[in-house]
């Protein structure tokens, strides 16, 4: 029985491309467009500021992308970032220990609160909007709770701000002053990447959101690796505040909220299914980009705050309609 | 030959029904066993139990003579059973090769899938198999029967002593059946146990060495394939001599056409497909799993847009663009799976008659009068024979039979002339069955205009003035109802490809 499809599997991963480049061309006019509208665009001051904000929600975007392949959502990653941020204030500067003690800290707690928002979905079968909605809240309020709903610096550990806004890559190339921020999300993206694409975890991450029954019908222990997948995305988030913690060198109880939907949006326009199944790091990495070089540009243009978030407002819905169309066609 | 599956006076009950009854089946090496039985006799149930996916009440399974206890799917994998579902369960956005290896992936260092080595392993096993599918492509381009082909190839690579197939064959046409033959009888040969589920007497001849059969969750018999005639297989399992009611044709010479469809089509999936229904007929929609059949429906309700064709409403042309217009030309369309499409379920029976009606029962201002609504569906459930403790019960409440009821009257409330069932008695007992025949037959009597979809023969035949036979979204033919056509006429057409899958993929 001859049965030949590989003319079909071409034209399926051209496909594929094809929308990773559409999200990349669009980002490119972007960068062209705002370089041509103001000279202070290209400074190398805002450009640096760019790649700062970038940072944040980028390695926020990258943990949530993980979640929402398997077909799910996780709303807290915001509050669960400032609720890390305040670990690592807990841990530095009121029980004054080293600093390696707060990333690990900030990182663990980020990962178990995580693996609660997964056993909640997985072993109790609370839907994932629910669950992590309600951890969202609980995140928020505990945060506001052990910092007594006031900021807590980290004057005491003077390398603390060096996390996000020190550059190695500039102490080794001078001219290339990326802050380490942007590095870390590189590196978060690299890591990550490497886990969805080529481990097993990965490849589970995309059965669930595929097909979860069939995957469990396989043998597959799927609630096990449900949970894994929202404690890394956890332990991301705990990254997340690290870095926004370092950038104000302070941790902000009050922050965080608005911060899961900026993330769910770069996630979206980088192409991720919100039905689960199919999604790159890529695609959310170039969709963060987009996200903050489309605000900063508005901000650079003296385009009023409330128009600027119509406009990301448009532009999600435009990128998640492009979409739409493309696969209906193919 | 040694035994490899002993299950004895296995138990299983769900909330209402006892699905099984102190079910006993065995297996020995080198064979195939038929398991045999209408549906809802038990056997995809039994299979399950067999399998790991459900946990017996009561009863022993016996694997290789030692007791166990099968807790899950993996757990059956590593007793060597394999299964290969009826729906197929595979993951349409993995690669071939990802899907037939999840959960046993081979490993490289740092924790990395060995991606060429899963590729290597899988081209292997279809080349064993005598199939060339490509491990790379993603499952959601293969074709239905190349899908198939998939699961199977993923239930040899576990080197599974037992393999149960539940309808492997529902999909596939006569070539791939004998492909699907030759690799069976190789496993035999290496000592592999097959349970094979099935409907087709031929292939049951064909291939097994035993059958047993199941009624109503119960154990009927076990018999050797070879020495026992057809009509006692099919006695034992319909527990009565062969029923050979077939269709009486009306003569509807005279009859005004009610529905005439031309040039239908949309992509692949329907390719132009013309016919015309009159008032009083059943015509009847055969073919396989993917034929086109529901997508025709579907164009005719203006649930899908039709990329070319005209549909002729009573002799007149409708613009039908979506469902609404449909209904407005009095069609009513009772889908496939009534609990996603067809019903509310949260919602009482009132109100599901109701909803596509309520235009007529409220006031200027929209508010809904429920008396009048209430009144009315009453008098639906005593007309239809609706079983329910009243107009008020939850839909979701209700048994498949009388949920189609609900759907039925929905429609009939709306005038709809034109009926479009597609497979009516899907998960439906036979009492219920039987009667909703009758309801089918009593409205084609009072000039309604009826299309049947059904993916099982009998029913199509007990029930049709005419069939329609599809095969890959064209139409291949349109047979006479009742005695003068057969089982293996429709298969024929059912089967009829215009090329191989080869020659239309590339």
């Amino acid at each position: 029985m001859t049965m030949i499809v590989q003319s079909e599997v071409k034209k399926r991963t051209s496909s594929g491309v094809h929308q990773k480049l559409l999200a990349f061309a669009s980002l490119i006019i972007m960068l062209v467009f705002f370089s041509l509208a103001s000279s202070n665009f290209l400074q190398t001051s805002n450009i640096i500021g760019i790649l700062q904000a970038t940072s944040v929600n980028g390695v926020l975007a990258v943990g949530v992308t993980l979640v929402i392949i398997t077909g799910g959502i996780d709303l807290s990653v915001g509050t669960l970032m400032t609720f890390t941020a305040v670990i690592a204030g807990v841990v530095l500067t009121y029980l004054g220990m080293p600093l390696l003690f707060g990333i690990v800290a900030a990182i663990g707690a980020g990962a178990f609160c995580g693996f609660i928002s997964g056993t909640l979905v997985a072993r109790m079968k609370v839907p994932p909007f629910i669950a992590t909605l309600g951890m969202m809240l609980i995140l928020k309020g505990t945060s506001l709770v052990i910092s007594g709903t006031k900021p807590i610096y980290f004057n005491n550990t003077p390398g603390f701000s060096q996390i996000s806004t020190g550059s190695l890559i500039g102490q080794v190339f001078p001219f290339l002053p990326i802050p380490n921020g942007v590095l870390i999300l590189f590196v978060v993206a690299t890591v990550v990447a490497f886990i969805l694409n080529r481990t097993a975890l990965g490849r589970y991450t995309f059965a669930l959101g595929s097909n979860e029954e069939a995957a469990r019908l396989s043998g597959v222990d799927t609630d096990f690796w449900k949970i894994c997948v929202y404690s890394l995305s956890g332990g991301i988030c705990g990254v997340a505040g690290l870095i926004i913690a370092s950038r104000l060198n302070s941790a902000q109880p009050a922050l965080g909220l608005g911060y899961e939907l900026d993330a769910i949006a770069a996630v979206v326009i980088g192409g991720t299914s919100l039905a689960g199944g199919r999604g790159s790091i890529l695609g959310t990495i170039i969709g963060a980009f987009i996200m903050s070089v489309l605000l900063n540009g508005l901000r650079i243009m003296s385009v009023a705050q409330e128009w600027q978030t119509i406009v990301t407002g448009l532009i999600i819905i435009l990128a998640v309609y492009a979409d739409m169309v493309r696969r209906q066609r193919t | 030959m040694v035994e490899l599956i002993r299950l004895e006076s296995i138990d299983k009950h769900f909330p209402g029904v006892h699905a099984l009854k102190s079910v006993s089946f065995d297996l020995q090496t080198g064979e195939v066993h038929a398991l045999m039985g209408e549906n809802g006799a038990g056997k995809s149930t039994l299979m399950k139990v067999l399998s790991g996916i459900l946990q017996p009440d009561g009863g022993t399974i016996r694997v290789a003579g030692n007791d166990v206890t099968i807790p899950s799917p993996h757990a059956a994998q590593a007793l060597g059973i394999g299964m290969i579902h009826q729906e197929l369960a595979l993951m349409n956005d993995l690669t071939v090769a990802q899907n037939i290896f999840i959960g046993r992936e081979p490993r490289k260092r740092f924790w990395r899938l060995d991606e060429d080595a899963l590729n290597e392993a899988a081209r292997e096993i279809f080349s064993a198999m005598n199939v060339s599918i490509d491990p790379r492509a993603e499952v959601r381009t293969l074709s239905v029967a190349q899908q198939q082909m998939v699961e199977i190839a993923k239930s040899l690579s576990h080197k599974s002593r037992v393999l149960v197939m539940d309808e492997p064959t529902a999909a596939l046409n006569d070539r791939e059946v004998h492909e699907l033959f030759t690799i069976i009888a190789r496993l035999k040969s290496e000592g592999v146990g097959i349970v094979y589920i099935s409907h087709k007497m031929d292939e049951i001849k064909r291939i097994s060495d035993r059958v047993t059969v199941m009624r109503d969750g119960a154990y009927v018999g076990t018999v050797s394939a070879s020495e026992t005639p057809i009509s006692k297989i099919i006695s034992m399992m319909v527990g009565r001599e062969l029923d050979n009611t077939q269709a009486d044709i009306p003569d509807l010479s005279g009859a005004p056409v009610a529905l005439e469809v031309r040039g239908l089509s949309r992509g692949k999936e329907v390719q132009n497909v013309s016919f015309s229904l009159k008032a009083g007929e059943i015509l009847g929609f055969a073919g396989l799993m993917g034929a086109g059949r529901t997508e025709v429906a579907r164009l005719i309700f203006g649930a899908d847009r039709r990329d070319a064709g005209e549909i002729i409403v009573h002799g007149k042309k409708a613009a039908i663009a979506s469902p609404k217009d449909a209904v407005s030309a009095g069609i009513g369309y009772l889908s496939e799976d009534r609990k996603h499409l067809g019903l509310a379920l949260g919602l009482d029976l009132a109100a599901n008659v109701g909803l596509p009606n309520l235009g007529r029962f409220s006031n200027g201002i929209g508010v809904i009068d429920d008396a009048k609504l209430g009144s009315i569906a009453r008098d639906y459930i005593k007309q239809l024979g609706i079983r329910t403790p009243s107009e008020r019960q939850e839909v979701r409440l209700l048994s498949g039979g009388n949920q189609q009821k609900v759907v039925l009257a929905k429609w009939l409330l709306r005038n709809c002339d034109i009926l479009i069932f597609d497979e009516p008695t899907r998960g439906i007992d036979i009492g219920a069955k039987s009667e909703i025949y009758r309801l089918m037959q009593a409205l084609a009597q009072q000039g309604k205009a009826i299309i049947v979809i059904s993916s099982e023969l009998p029913e199509v035949l007990r029930l049709s003035h005419r069939i329609a036979v599809m095969c890959e979204g064209r139409l291949t033919g349109i047979l006479p109802g009742g005695r003068e056509t057969t089982q293996e006429e429709i298969m024929h057409l059912a089967t009829q490809r215009r090329v191989e899958i080869g020659g239309e993929a590339a």
